[in-house]
């Protein structure tokens, strides 16, 4: 295993840099701009059982440091990412590939995942609980316990491969959200997703988005995530994907101190498309600075 | 696309609230007219997405409105300033559509991609008809470049204090084989019910990425979902679908 290498529920990362959903689409678009065989793997766009345009436009709103979006799960649908976009990634990429999915019913989830679960290019299944952009759907998921557990348990049933849940910050106790995942059968919790947010054009006295709130991620968020990283990394077992603001190989290192097994890049990525690539690179020198040999011995160290 | 670092060469006011910014470097990723350029700005999370208005081998110049933060950061720089920028974004115009008749309608900030499409045009031997339109007089920008390009030009303005009274459409002429557009969505209606043969137009929107990745300026057209970075800026008139 090389310095950064490190371990995902079974699967061994070459470095843990993983690019989060949203961001990166099905991957083979930023093939164009370096070889994505040198992350990690990547977050795909978040998958639901049929296609969605998402929210209205404006659907991206500027913050200082971050951004909003309230782009609300554009995909093709299940069907044509197994078709058309799943053969388009296996052309520039011979990784595992996290599988990140969302729904409206449980039943949803379950039918979702046990379509991709047969694609062998996907290693892990990240379950979207917590987008904020979908009314009556993702939200309530990702907000109560006992309904978190219920997903949970519902994608476990129908794969065997690793299911991380993916936790909405937009909660009173994280910590109980995260538990009761972890029990219902979770084999890792990724976090946070975006924050909810608003802002408001003073021009036309309305809110910038049409969709009028939406997930508010970029740096500004990364002491808030990195808080809810070290508080459910110190209370489950299993693995933790910190993510949330993360643009250099000084915020992954931090993460990582905070208990994370590997770290998702977003926002990042858009204002700057090379900004994996720039982190991973950067790492070694970085770890040098601070006397660290191994990326592993960092975590829950 | 190509990520590269620019050099401001000269960075000034063409009209009220107008300016236009010529950036020298490597600027071989702009492969079509009608592409645009984003830029870092200092202060500023996101990108600032802005058509190409010219191209020559070692720069590229844009022409902008100060509406907001970042396009007055960027009014403020000069030259000398170096600016982060990811080049040849968006499918841009498509000159082989145009016959050889072609008619150029841009209103106010959504004329600056149409002079690099008339330069490219006139490359290929066709002669356009520019048709400009403002709402007045001293808002006036880019006619002097248009004729010195060799197009025949017109100015409407929606007062009347220069050239043809009134709006774009008032200014059609009897004959065109082909159009390409760019301005204010109301512009782009009105155009795309008075013309009478096939066109093109360019789409502005709020854009996450600028290069396709986060879907954040997405539309619905007839041939399905299409990113206005990336699918886009221009589509086609028979594709069109308006929201509302």
């Amino acid at each position: 295993m090389g310095r950064l290498s490190v371990d995902l529920c079974g699967i061994e990362l070459d470095n843990p840099i993983i690019p989060a959903s949203g961001t990166f689409g099905y991957g083979y678009e930023f093939a164009e701009f370096y070889d994505i065989n040198i992350l990690g793997t990547f977050s795909f766009k978040g998958t639901t059982a049929q296609p969605r345009f998402g929210n209205p436009t404006p659907r991206i709103a500027e913050c200082s440091e971050g951004m909003l979006n309230s782009v609300g799960l554009q995909n093709p649908g299940v069907e044509s990412v197994i078709k058309d976009e799943l053969p388009k990634l296996r052309r520039c990429f011979n990784k595992k590939v996290m599988a990140n999915i969302s729904g409206f019913s449980v039943e949803e989830y379950a039918y979702t995942c046990k379509k991709l679960a047969e694609c062998d290019i996907i290693g892990w299944f990240e379950v979207n609980i917590s987008c904020p952009n979908v009314h009556g759907g993702g939200m309530s998921f990702g907000t109560d316990p006992a309904m978190a557990a219920k997903v949970t348990g519902a994608v476990r049933a129908v794969t065997d491969k690793p299911v991380i849940i993916k936790l909405s910050p937009n909660v009173t106790d994280i910590v109980s959200i995260a538990k009761a995942c972890e029990e219902a059968g979770a084999d890792g919790i990724s976090l946070i997703n975006t924050l909810l947010g608003m802002r408001i054009d003073l021009k036309k006295r309305k809110p910038v988005l049409a969709n009028t709130m939406g997930g508010f991620s970029g740096p500004a968020v990364f002491p808030v995530a990195l808080r809810m990283v070290y508080q459910v990394a110190n209370a489950v077992s299993v693995p933790v994907i910190g993510m949330g603001g993360v643009y250099k190989a000084e915020d992954v290192i931090e993460m990582m101190m905070a208990g994370a097994t590997a770290v998702e890049i977003g926002s990042a990525n858009l204002v700057n498309p090379f900004a994996c690539k720039d982190i991973i690179e950067s790492l070694p020198a970085v770890m040098d600075k601070y006397n660290i040999s191994t990326l592993r011995e960092l975590i829950n160290g | 696309m190509k990520q590269v670092l620019l050099e401001i060469a000269d960075n000034k006011r063409i009209a009220p609230s107008v300016f236009k910014c010529t950036l020298a470097g490597d600027v071989s990723g702009i492969t079509a007219p009608g592409q645009f350029i984003n830029l870092k700005i200092d202060g500023c999370y996101l990108r600032r997405p802005i058509s190409v208005f010219d191209k020559t081998e070692e720069s590229v110049s844009i022409i902008y409105k100060t509406i907001g933060r970042g396009t007055e950061i960027l009014s403020l720089m000069q030259a000398g300033d170096g600016v982060d920028v990811l080049t040849g974004l968006g499918n841009g115009y498509d000159i082989s559509l145009s016959g050889d008749r072609p008619l150029l309608i841009g209103g106010g900030v959504g004329i600056p991609p149409l002079y690099y499409l008339a330069v490219k045009l006139i490359e290929k031997g066709v002669k356009p008809v520019a048709i400009l339109g403002f709402n007045k007089k001293s808002e006036v920008f880019c006619e002097d470049d248009f004729k010195a390009a060799g197009c025949d030009v017109f100015v409407t303005t929606v007062d009347g204090s220069y050239g043809i009274e009134g709006f774009v459409t008032d200014a059609f002429p009897v004959e065109y084989s082909f159009f390409y557009t760019c301005g204010p969505e109301p512009m782009l209606k009105a155009v795309y019910s008075k013309t009478v043969t096939s066109g093109q137009f360019s789409f502005e929107e709020r854009m996450g990425c600028g290069f396709g990745a986060c879907m954040g300026c997405s539309c619905k057209t007839i041939t399905g979902y299409k990113r206005i970075c990336k699918d886009g800026p221009v589509l086609r008139k028979e594709e069109i679908l308006w929201a509302d």
